[in-house]
């Protein structure tokens, strides 16, 4: 608290442009040890806007004006807040207390420390014992024939930012592991990552070996061979470098690079040219500037898109999962996935390998298993990227971000294959860099060991699980096609996205009722309770009538549509003509013409289900003679200024809904 | 007939069909005075049948004795062709060159073609101006029906029948037709329930270089402003381009002469540029060795979606003067049969709940585009592929079409139809076995007695089976206007158009499948509920009997 100079300043105007808010809001600025709350004047709605410390990224002082003194607040999730202050005093003094809070020096400021944890000790054991590496490894089926636990690291001696508990392939002795783990990048030895259960291949991750021009390890060597032996279906193993060959072949002048093919007989290598954490984290900043451009063109736009390069690093990273995916599922060959370190790129690469792979990752549990493995237990630098601490800005870097993304781009073009919706990814997103359970907190699992999180915090995976229910995917089936077995993408550049949901969520013009996602969420739940409420009448029915209960499931059968099929075949044939061949259209109930009637049966609805629908009830606004709120279509305030009509010159005439 | 002497060979045996996302079938060709035909003879295989209207250009390779032809065709599909035999190849690959390009509208395959479906509704009756008239004149009495062009004299390319205000007679209209482009002097749009106020489409004024003015024209549109109101006019093009137009003759309405009126200029783009666009624009699509960079900067090369968002921009522009402003529009660009009917629909669609239902968007297309006078003949006779040099094609109904999947995709609970409806538009438009799309003009249609001699597509569309295979799962009526950001992160690739043919539909069909299914599951259970609930309160009331008197 030493540090909040001015803990309430009243006749505040806040401005958040990019939630498409166009009027500022009066109200009244408090500062408390964690957060800063903004509270609107206005009687009626009094809303309320609060800013964790920790989500602070940027703080602004822009020259003030007669109106006062501006202090612009930028987040970690991209909101921008504006400030007017009317005093420049109170400016000055929130501005510092704020550069101070949002950049804590230990630790112990940080929210998910600052809270008391033993008020709950039943809920806080629960909560971290909710999502387990180990729990993965035994969905795997290991320990097996192949692969076994290692000791090696129970006291992180070989290397201090793996965690404990490591599966190594049986073939590897100590003495072997010792070695491997020495001619390794911070002692990143070969160690499993995912196991492939139909075809016996595995993923493995390290860090790069210390080879320098002509460098070997015999023990090195020998580990690599042991990763080939313990998949008996291969007689050798890819070597997935996540770098771009030269940046690879550069680190070698420092002592490091990667594996030469003569020195280790039984490898094939491949160069994903993933770019570094100090390229990903310009380019973001580049994608950023392009979302919050005020009124571009299409071309800046697109031009701005394709300088940032943003999209280019999506589609590298999932190139990368896709290539290993590929060579485990369908070459049944292990992989050995390594960059630099081994802590970024190859988190990513291993874990949008998995993700392709396993269906289980797909769901909600199995998501955040899959980062607490890869991602926190095998040292992935949360603190460091996320910028936690008062600290190098060169450390931060968006790497769990693109994680993220790819998963966001691999739903557009698999919309019924994960569990979870958009709203997961973005708040899973916003709880790293907020950092406001233990989770996250430190750079490995020696560092949050050593600083007892799990008697001083919360697990970020229970709060996430609580919440469950709205971040299900309405379309996700269990038993659909895209659910089971390998995910195929199709990486061809046209199929990403800008993720609008992160760099641009103010351009969402329909109401958030109107999104298919929320929408077909309601009607499950409203068919949840209809069930609920049809089980209720029938036990009421055979009450009344004496007759034993019969529960009747309510089933529709399922309409296959297959659009691109019937209307493939262009026209419906001609009935005038006679062709040399005997009418097809007309012998074969099975044929594929869009006019034909006889197809049209395999569409048609269940008994008593016409379309369209009729509306559903007269919902509020939906009267057709109030046309005067129309306010609630979307885009606020429209108003047409006179610069803009009448304008001679075309271009600027501009619509204002940007 | 004539066919006959096209077709050097009507039939090859042994020709290998590939086709995206579709297993290859062997088979034999035949070639039909509008159709390609490949069939395997054997039952439950797929068969093409191909119109050759629907072929833009055809590309022949050789390899041996091995040939193979390349069809690309107008809706942006290509398939592949290997057909043993030199010769045959060749002989193919001629005859469809011819077959694809006769120039003759009445050899054409929708005065061959017999339905075979029941007609519930002739389409060709669906949406007579009269009828749309009578919803116009329950809400006001201040416009009549004119038939001052019944016999096309006036404008050769409106309708016999058009909007006017009320106290302007037919005499008016004449003259001021003779100060507009094609005689296209300002007709009602649209009426804006609401407010009263009203959208017009005309041609370009033609005020020349020495400033022609018309008292008539004047007194035509000044008659549809309120009392002390003043109203809008929107020029499609920029200010240069109109200045350059007066050289032609053409022009723009100048303050002098029309004070009542503001002007705003647009730049929507015509004919020849938006084709160059839409070829680009193919063309990146179809090239899957791009890089990322390359991809991006091939898009925003081919300026298509520039043209999306200018057009949506503009009609943006039309419906808040109209509905925020409280004002009359008149819209127009040169000609005002094209750029200025994309505003005009795009502005209905914004405004007008009606507009976004299937019944309501067909009388949309028919009302604003083929009656308004769109030369479809003329603009979809070629599409991406084609070799020739374009002269009068222009995709402007495909931007359309891509402006309206925009404004759905961010409202996609507001219209009762789904994309289908507009791919199914495009693909008509371009090639059809319906007479719906030929020709030019209101006029032409009658020349050619196409609603004589060739159905309608509206019949077809107008079934109960069609609408439900075109009816959105997730519509809900929306009586308000709907304003779509025209932000450029806002305006996608229409990916159901240009990837369609590269990218393999299943995925997107089960998310459709699983949709439809959630909401008739809804139904099904409410419908079990509330008849459960009836024979409880039935049995409930019987059961105790008489309780109460």
């Amino acid at each position: 608290m030493e540090h909040i100079r001015t803990p309430k300043v009243e006749q505040v105007r806040l401005l958040q442009r990019r939630a498409g808010q166009r009027k500022p809001l009066l109200g009244t600025l408090y500062l408390s040890a964690t957060h800063t709350i903004f509270v609107e004047n206005h009687p009626e709605t009094r809303r309320e806007t609060w800013v964790l410390h920790s989500m602070v990224s940027g703080l602004e002082r822009p020259p003030g004006g007669p109106t006062g003194s501006q202090l612009v607040l930028r987040c970690k999730d991209f909101r921008v807040f504006h400030l007017l202050f009317p005093l420049e005093r109170d400016c000055v003094d929130v501005h510092a207390s704020l550069t101070r809070l949002s950049r804590p020096e230990s630790y112990s400021e940080l929210y998910c420390l600052s809270i008391n944890p033993n008020t709950n000790q039943e809920e806080r054991e629960k909560s971290w014992s909710l999502v387990l590496p180990s729990q993965d490894y035994q969905r795997m089926g290991l320990p097996n024939n192949l692969w076994v636990a290692t000791a090696a690291n129970s006291e992180y001696k070989m290397c201090d930012s793996y965690p404990a508990q490591l599966f190594v392939s049986r073939w590897a002795s100590p003495a072997v592991l010792m070695g491997s783990s020495r001619f390794r990048s911070r002692g990143r030895l070969p160690v499993l990552s995912y196991f492939h259960q139909d075809t016996l291949a595995a993923m493995c991750r390290c860090s790069q070996p210390l080879s320098g021009f002509s460098g070997r390890s015999e023990e090195d060597e020998q580990m690599v061979t042991a990763v080939m032996k313990a998949n008996p279906g291969s007689d050798f193993i890819y070597v997935v470098d996540t770098r771009p060959r030269l940046n690879a072949m550069a680190n070698r002048a420092a002592g490091k690079g990667y594996e030469s093919e003569d020195h280790y007989g039984n490898i094939k290598l491949h160069f994903s040219g993933i770019d570094n954490i100090h390229v990903m984290r310009s380019s973001q900043q580049r994608i950023l500037d392009v979302g919050e451009q005020r009124t571009p063109s299409m071309s800046d736009f697109l031009l701005g898109l394709e300088n940032s390069g943003w999209l280019k690093h999506i589609k590298a990273v999932l190139d990368a999962g896709v290539f290993i995916a590929k060579a485990i599922a369908d070459e049944g060959v292990s992989v050995l996935v390594h960059c630099s370190d081994g802590w970024d790129r190859t988190a990513q690469a291993c874990s949008v390998a998995s993700v392709l792979l396993e269906p289980y990752y797909r769901t909600m549990k199995g998501l955040m298993v899959l980062i607490e493995k890869d991602w926190v237990s095998f040292g992935h630098k949360f603190s460091h990227r996320y910028g936690h601490l008062d600290g190098d800005p060169r450390e931060v870097s968006p790497v769990l971000d693109q994680f993220l993304e790819v998963l966001w781009q691999l739903a557009q073009q698999f919309p019924c294959a994960f569990q979870f919706n958009e709203r997961f990814l973005l708040d899973l997103r916003t709880l790293a860099y907020s950092c406001q359970e233990g989770t996250f907190l430190g750079n490995s699992e020696k560092e949050r060991r050593s600083l007892r999180l799990q008697e001083r915090s919360f697990s970020v995976w229970s709060r996430l699980w609580r919440e469950r229910e709205k971040y299900w995917n309405p379309l996700y089936r269990a038993e659909q096609s895209q659910t089971q077995g390998v995910l195929r993408p199709n990486t061809t550049p046209y199929c990403f996205k800008m993720w609008k949901g992160l760099y641009s969520p103010a351009e969402t013009p329909a109401p958030p009722a109107q999104m298919p996602v929320d929408l077909l969420s309601s009607v499950r739940e409203g068919s949840q309770q209809l069930e609920q409420e049809l089980a209720n009448q029938q036990e009421r029915l055979a009450a009344l009538t004496g007759e034993p209960i019969s529960y009747q499931k309510v089933e529709v059968p399922k309409r296959k549509i297959n659009q691109s099929q019937l209307r493939y075949s262009g026209p419906d044939p001609p009935t005038t003509y006679s062709y040399p061949i005997t009418s097809p259209a007309q012998d074969h109930g099975s044929s594929h013409h869009a006019a034909e009637p006889a197809n049209q049966k395999t569409r048609r609805p269940a008994a008593g289900l016409s379309l369209p629908l009729e509306p559903p009830g007269s919902g509020k606004g939906r009267d057709p003679d109030d046309l005067s709120s129309d306010l609630e279509s979307g885009v606020a305030d429209l108003s047409v200024g006179d610069e803009v009509i009448g304008g001679q010159n075309g271009e600027e005439a501009g619509l204002s809904s940007e | 007939m004539e066919f006959a002497e096209l077709i050097k060979t009507p039939r090859v045996d042994g020709v290998v069909l590939h086709r995206p996302f579709m297993p290859t079938v062997e088979g034999t060709l035949c070639l039909t005075g509008h159709h390609l035909i490949l069939s395997s003879r054997q039952d439950n295989t797929e068969e093409l049948w191909l119109l050759h209207s629907n072929i833009d250009s055809i590309e022949k390779r050789f390899l041996g004795s091995l040939g193979t032809i390349i069809v690309k065709c107008k809706d942006l599909r290509m398939i592949q062709l290997d057909i043993p035999g030199m010769e045959e190849c060749l002989n193919i690959g001629s005859s469809i060159e011819a077959l694809s390009t006769l120039d003759s509208v009445s050899l054409m395959y929708p005065y061959f073609y017999r339905p075979m479906f029941e007609v519930i509704e002739d389409g060709w009756k669906s949406f007579l101006p009269e009828d749309a008239f009578k919803d116009l004149e329950a809400m006001t009495d201040e416009w009549r029906l004119s038939e001052v062009n019944r016999d096309f004299r006036v404008c050769t390319t409106y309708p016999p029948l058009v909007a006017v205000p009320r106290d302007v007679d037919d005499d008016t209209l004449r003259k001021a037709a003779g100060f507009r482009h094609g005689g296209r002097f300002p007709v009602l749009s649209y009426y804006h329930k609401k407010n009263g106020m009203v959208m017009m489409r005309s041609g370009q004024p033609l005020t020349g270089t020495n400033g022609r003015r018309c008292k008539e024209d004047e007194r035509l549109i000044n008659a549809t402003l309120r009392p002390g109101k003043r109203g809008y006019v929107i020029d499609t093009r920029t200010i240069s381009v109109a200045q350059q137009a007066k050289a032609r003759g053409g022009g723009f309405e100048t303050e002098a002469n029309y004070p009542q009126w503001r002007r705003i200029h647009k730049a929507i783009e015509r004919s020849n540029v938006l084709q160059d666009s839409l070829v680009k624009l193919v063309e990146a699509c179809n090239d899957q060795s791009h890089s990322m960079d390359r991809w991006l900067s091939k898009l925003e090369a081919s300026n298509w979606q520039t043209h999306v968002k200018e057009i949506l921009t503009t009609a943006c522009l039309a419906a808040q003067c109209i509905d925020r402003e409280g004002a009359s529009v008149l819209v127009h660009g040169t000609e005002g049969t094209d750029s200025t009917l994309q505003v005009t629909s795009l502005a209905q669609i914004i405004l007008d709940p009606a507009c976004r239902t299937i019944q309501g968007f067909q009388g949309l297309v028919e009302r604003e585009w083929l009656q308004a006078g769109h030369p479809f003949g003329q603009r979809c006779s070629m599409s991406a592929y084609s070799n020739s040099k374009p002269r009068h094609e222009a995709p402007g109904f495909l931007l359309f079409l891509d402006c309206v999947w925009q404004v759905l995709r961010q409202f996609p609970c507001s219209f009762q139809f789904t994309e289908q409806l507009l791919v199914l538009l495009f693909e008509h438009a371009y090639a059809s076995q319906f007479g719906t799309f030929l020709g030019n003009s209101a006029a032409e249609r009658v020349r050619l007695s196409l609603p004589e001699k060739t159905v309608s597509l509206w019949s077809w569309v107008n079934r109960p089976q069609e609408i439900d295979h075109l009816s959105n799962p997730l519509y809900e009526p929306n009586s308000l206007v709907i304003w779509p950001s025209v932000a450029p992160q806002s305006l996608l690739l229409w990916e159901g158009v240009f990837l369609r043919w590269n990218r393999s539909p299943r995925c997107q069909e089960e998310a459709r499948e699983e949709t439809v299914h959630i909401i008739e599951h809804n139904k099904e259970l409410q419908n079990k509920v509330n008849s459960l609930r009836r024979q409880l309160a039935q049995l409930e009331t019987q059961e105790p009997p008489l309780q109460t008197p």
